[in-house]
């Protein structure tokens, strides 16, 4: 007979008699667990991205100074995509003797793509309640034009009124309340109209040398789109670039990029717990194995028949396990997500099938990779263990197996982690756990062992098991250990990700900029706060520069050719500002941040700006500023936290320099939404003052940040139930000793409560030093990951050590005791005749 | 095989010597054992408990090394072969019955005696699995697990097993130390029944005297020596 037919034979007679139990348990658990994570952040990340995506209007923007080429929106269409265009434009509107510039978006039938543009038929949003603003159906009529707020204050709209639009009339017909992709930028915070593309020819406002975006739209499935990412990439001119929601908006890239991590995170530790638990499982797999592998050498089974035999069991083995474990994870991810439908208002996106690819692929390497090698050491058992059933197999041969294990979860870590530096800090610091906890168990078991003399009863009994179980005990202690901390982390990790996007966006996070601001209005616009009961806000002073050389070199736009981006900001001015102390989002990355009271011409630059144009520390930046030169130094690199919506500036220098120069003020701040009228007044009081409404944006944020911690806090239930795998393994791996040790006590007369006391002070032990270990550990990582991977505000929490001890001792006892209740039923003659 | 095989003795050893280190001390366990069994012979090695019965067997068997001296199994020199030339080389021509069984617990009654013939890829291994169960008495038994039979019940299947690949030469470990005697007189009579029916070779290892009188030869062991 062949060996896979054979193996196949094994497998199935095997787990007909349940001897798989533990192993396809801790394999199912595992894959599931890495399943169900997958699948669930899968469609959180696409709902999430598709939800962001409202804010650009689109999942994916071709931006162009030119008029598109048709083979864009052409592809995007071949690709199932839906496509719409936009063209931006800068004009004049007049109504009657008003003139107000104004920023029209001519836009075809399909806008927007994402999100919905609101609107309401008064003359303001203020007087308009929630139920009286409405979602647009479709886009204005041609020879309408639908305008925002602002407009309509300023050039004393209502709808039916009609505008000059260029060389054409167009007539108002609704007020724009929310746009989804409203700028919260500061380049286009003016007012705002919306008209249909079939008018803007007739508006004559495109001449030579108009400052016009086009736009094209893309939405579709992700695949699709970043399909067309990658074909459309090459074919960008220098005119021409491209814009996902993660290009346009910092705050929102840096949020869903810190929750893709923490979902890795937590698929990582199920890959942990299940490596443990197969470990672990695999041990009672391999004593239970090795009387019918002497059995099978000594009725002529060769080594290598045992060793195909084996590689095609386990491989079948992993392919059925993974298998149901995928399925289980599918149907898992289906009840989490309908349960969470309730929660989350977004439809979530039917996943893709990578997760399934990706747990099957994880269940076949931890099981080879930690399952096979002590495996395949079988093949040697000694077939003269059939006559003498005190020859086994060395520990050294199961130890050496176990680097096979590390190996393969080592490079699965780096794999799931999709991030390098996060990879290899969870592999070194759990191959040191490892090492560490596994001298130090055994250092530890020697250590409580000599004590025994001294303890009473049941501890002594204890203590003498775990002496004798040293193998077993080490192996046990350290993957509870590497289990719980793999918990604790996450732990730790996800109270400190959450509560930090909780204070970097609070709800009262500034949700109005105020921009504009001038000397002379500072003390009546505090009164004004002052009057409406509302916190005056710390006012920014602004100066506008355009920067002109560097370390004395002149520079123009034509120098960035190369890179749209950088040459925007060479073109448009740059707002400086200056300040003594360094802002709470703020942080030195590179140089350090001046002494007070410095006379020095110094500058402090953004460091993804410092990148963009290219200039390091050290480099003197020139700034045209209202025609005079000014020149500081770079001294500092700073890294700005983008999450908190703050007043932020990229380019600071210190007081003192600057002060000569035109200044305005710019400031933000928080209003309620029951005293959203106060800003219209602000309007009305300050007319030059721009109000930038960022509301919208942060209420999107936090929803997704509420989100986020939602399905953060599911996804975890799920680790935890690998924890309990890693524990049932734990519990199981010496289920057979101890049905032999009861069976020899009881003949010896002791009672059960005797026995399971001693078990219950083993059990406690064990616990103890498993919680010990992974407290330990939790710390060390938990630091490690928050500081350098996640960027968090780590905090020691000194609890942890309380919490991985108490779990430690109470989980492993009340697991042991529940697991080894039939060992103390099993009678003893039975178990004694068994063993023969 | 070849003809001139037929007359040579189907095992025979060259001065056997086993010795072990206990630390500190070289423990002698088999001393120059020089013994010969020929076809269709059944031979009773019997000694006292520690009288080294079972490292011999072991032996015998090439399922240990020893430290000096020849096995000489079917004309082969059985340790100058390697270990999985020695394992193909069992299951070719040795049967075996141990004490303990040694059925595999997961496996059922019928499956337990196909192993050895799936092992050696021999065609329809159930029926003749079945056939011998049914010998034995088990017919009804087939599908039962180890666990499901007594202990007389499985050192039957044990003996199903041990002639499923119609061995040459059959090797017992105290068949019937985990019996009680009536059950395990019953088993030797089958032993022996099946010895006859299918001309096998026996070596028997016991301590049991009345049960050594069933072979034609006893052969003695006492401290590792052959006692003639």
């Amino acid at each position: 007979m062949n060996h896979f037919k054979l193996s196949l034979r094994m497998l199935h007679r095997d787990w007909r008699a349940g001897e798989l139990n533990v192993l396809l348990l801790a394999l199912i658990i595992a894959v599931s667990g890495i399943a169900t994570v997958g699948f669930f952040a899968d469609r959180v990340e696409s709902a999430l991205a598709r939800e962001s995506n409202q804010l650009l209007g689109a999942d994916l923007l071709v931006i162009s100074s030119q008029p598109l080429p048709e083979q864009y929106a052409g592809e995007a269409q071949r690709l199932g995509l839906s496509v719409s265009s936009l063209t931006k434009l800068a004009s004049m509107i007049s109504n009657g003797d008003s003139n107000l510039l104004t920023e029209i978006k001519s836009v075809t039938e399909g806008y927007p793509l994402r999100g919905r543009v609101h609107l309401a038929n008064q003359s303001s949003p203020a007087s308009a309640t929630e139920a009286e603003i409405r979602a647009a159906d479709g886009i204005p009529q041609p020879g309408a034009i639908w305008v925002d707020e602002k407009a309509m204050i300023r050039l004393d709209l209502k709808t039916g009124d009609v505008v000059d639009v260029g060389v054409t009339q167009l007539t108002v017909t609704e007020l724009v309340v929310r746009e989804p992709d409203h700028s919260v930028g500061f380049i286009n915070m003016g007012p705002r109209a919306i008209i249909n593309a079939a008018d803007l020819e007739k508006t004559g406002l495109i001449q030579e040398g108009s400052r016009v975006s086009y736009q094209l739209l893309i939405a579709g499935e992700p695949h699709a789109v970043q399909q067309f990412r990658d074909w459309a990439k090459p074919q960008l001119t220098k005119a021409q670039r491209m814009e996902g929601i993660r290009d346009a908006r910092p705050e929102i890239k840096a949020a869903l990029e810190r929750s893709e991590k923490f979902l890795s995170l937590a698929a990582l530790a199920s890959v942990v717990l299940a490596a443990a638990a197969i470990a672990l499982a695999v041990r009672r797999f391999t004593q239970r194995h090795l009387d019918g592998c002497a059995v099978m050498r000594s009725l002529g089974a060769s080594q290598r028949q045992l060793f195909y035999m084996y590689v095609y069991y386990f491989i079948a083995l992993g392919m059925i396990a993974s298998g149901i474990g995928c399925l289980l994870g599918f149907a898992a991810q289906q009840i989490l997500t309908h349960w969470l439908t309730g929660l989350v208002e977004t439809e979530l996106p039917w996943p893709n099938w990578l997760p399934a690819a990706q747990g099957l692929l994880v269940g076949l390497v931890l099981l080879l990779g930690f399952a096979l090698p002590p495996v395949l050491n079988l093949r040697s058992v000694p077939a003269l263990r059939v006559l003498r059933r005190d020859i086994g197999l060395s520990n050294a041969h199961s130890m050496a197996g176990y680097l096979l294990g590390l190996a393969a979860l080592s490079l699965l870590f780096i794999w799931k982690a999709q991030d390098l530096k996060l990879g290899l800090y969870i592999v070194t610091g759990f191959i040191s756990a490892i090492a560490i906890f596994g001298g130090l168990g055994w250092l530890l078991i020697r250590v409580l062992a000599g004590l025994r003399h001294q303890a009473g009863g049941a501890w002594r009994y204890g203590l003498a098991s775990i002496r004798r179980r040293a193998v077993s005990s080490v192996l046990q202690a350290v993957a509870l250990g590497l289990g719980l901390m793999a918990l604790l982390v996450l732990t730790l990790i996800q109270d400190d990700l959450i509560d930090d996007w909780h204070t970097s966006l609070p709800p009262d996070a500034p949700n109005h900029f105020l921009v504009n601001i001038q000397a002379d209005q500072l003390q009546p616009l505090q009164e004004f706060f002052q009057q409406h009961a509302l916190e005056p806000p710390r006012m920014y002073p602004m100066v506008r520069g355009r920067l002109i050389k560097i370390n004395g070199k002149e520079v123009s736009a034509e120098d960035y050719a190369d890179d749209l981006h950088a040459e925007r900001h060479i073109r448009r001015e740059f707002n400086l500002t200056w300040a003594d102390e360094l802002e709470a989002d703020n942080q030195v990355v590179q140089g350090a941040w001046w002494d007070n009271g410095t006379q020095k011409a110094e500058l402090s630059i953004e460091e993804g700006i410092a990148k963009t144009i290219r200039v390091k520390l050290g480099d003197e930046l020139t700034y045209d500023i209202a025609g005079s030169h000014f020149s500081a130094k770079i001294t500092n690199v700073r890294k700005i936290d983008w999450d908190t919506f703050r007043v932020n500036f990229f380019v600071v220098v210190p007081p003192g320099l600057l002060e000569n120069y035109p200044a305005s003020y710019i400031t933000s701040f928080y209003v309620p939404p029951t005293e959203i009228h106060r800003v219209h007044e602000l309007v009305k009081a300050f007319p030059n003052i721009l109000v930038v409404d960022v509301a919208t944006v942060i209420g999107q944020v936090q929803q997704m940040i509420q989100q986020v911690s939602q399905a953060i806090e599911f996804v975890f239930l799920f680790t935890l139930l690998a924890g309990f795998a890693v524990l049932y393994a734990a519990i199981a791996a010496t289920q057979d000793e101890r049905i032999f040790e009861a069976a020899i006590f009881r003949a010896l007369g002791a009672r059960r409560e005797q026995l399971s006391r001693a078990w219950a002070a083993e059990f406690a032990i064990l616990g103890g030093l498993s919680g010990l270990f992974a407290s330990a550990g939790a710390s060390a990582l938990g630091y490690v990951i928050g500081k350098h991977v996640l960027h968090l505000n780590y905090t020691f929490n000194p609890w942890i050590w309380a919490v991985g001890v108490s779990i430690g001792v109470i989980g492993v006892l009340i697991a042991g005791l529940l697991g080894t209740r039939s060992a103390l039923s099993s009678p003893p003659l039975l178990t004694l005749r068994k063993i023969g | 095989m070849s003809d001139n095989r037929v007359n040579q003795p189907i095992l025979w050893t060259q001065a056997l010597t086993k010795q072990v280190n206990t630390g500190d001390q070289q423990l002698t366990i088999l001393q120059d054992i020089e013994l010969q069994v020929n076809p269709g012979e059944a031979v009773a090695i019997i000694g006292a408990s520690g009288s080294g019965k079972s490292t011999l067997l072991g032996l015998l068997a090439g399922l240990d090394l020893p430290t000096s001296g020849k096995v000489h199994l079917d004309a082969v020199d059985i340790f100058s072969l390697d270990e999985d030339s020695r394992a193909a080389l069992r299951g070719r021509i040795l049967g075996f019955v141990f004490q303990s069984f040694q059925l595999l617990p997961a496996l059922t009654a019928i499956e337990n005696v196909m192993l050895p013939l799936e092992l050696a890829a021999t065609g329809n291994a159930e029926t003749t699995a079945r056939r011998l169960l049914e010998r034995v008495g088990l017919g009804q038994r087939l599908h039962h697990y180890p666990k499901q039979l007594s202990g007389g019940e499985q050192q039957r299947v044990a003996i199903a097993r041990a002639f499923a690949t119609d061995p040459k030469l059959l090797l017992a470990d105290e068949p019937t130390g985990n019996l009680d005697s009536a059950t395990g007189v019953q088993i030797i009579d089958l032993m022996f029944e099946l010895n006859r029916e299918h001309g096998t070779t026996l070596v028997l290892v016991t301590h049991d005297e009345a049960l050594s009188r069933r072979c034609a030869r006893q052969i003695r062991l006492a401290d590792g020596r052959l006692v003639r």
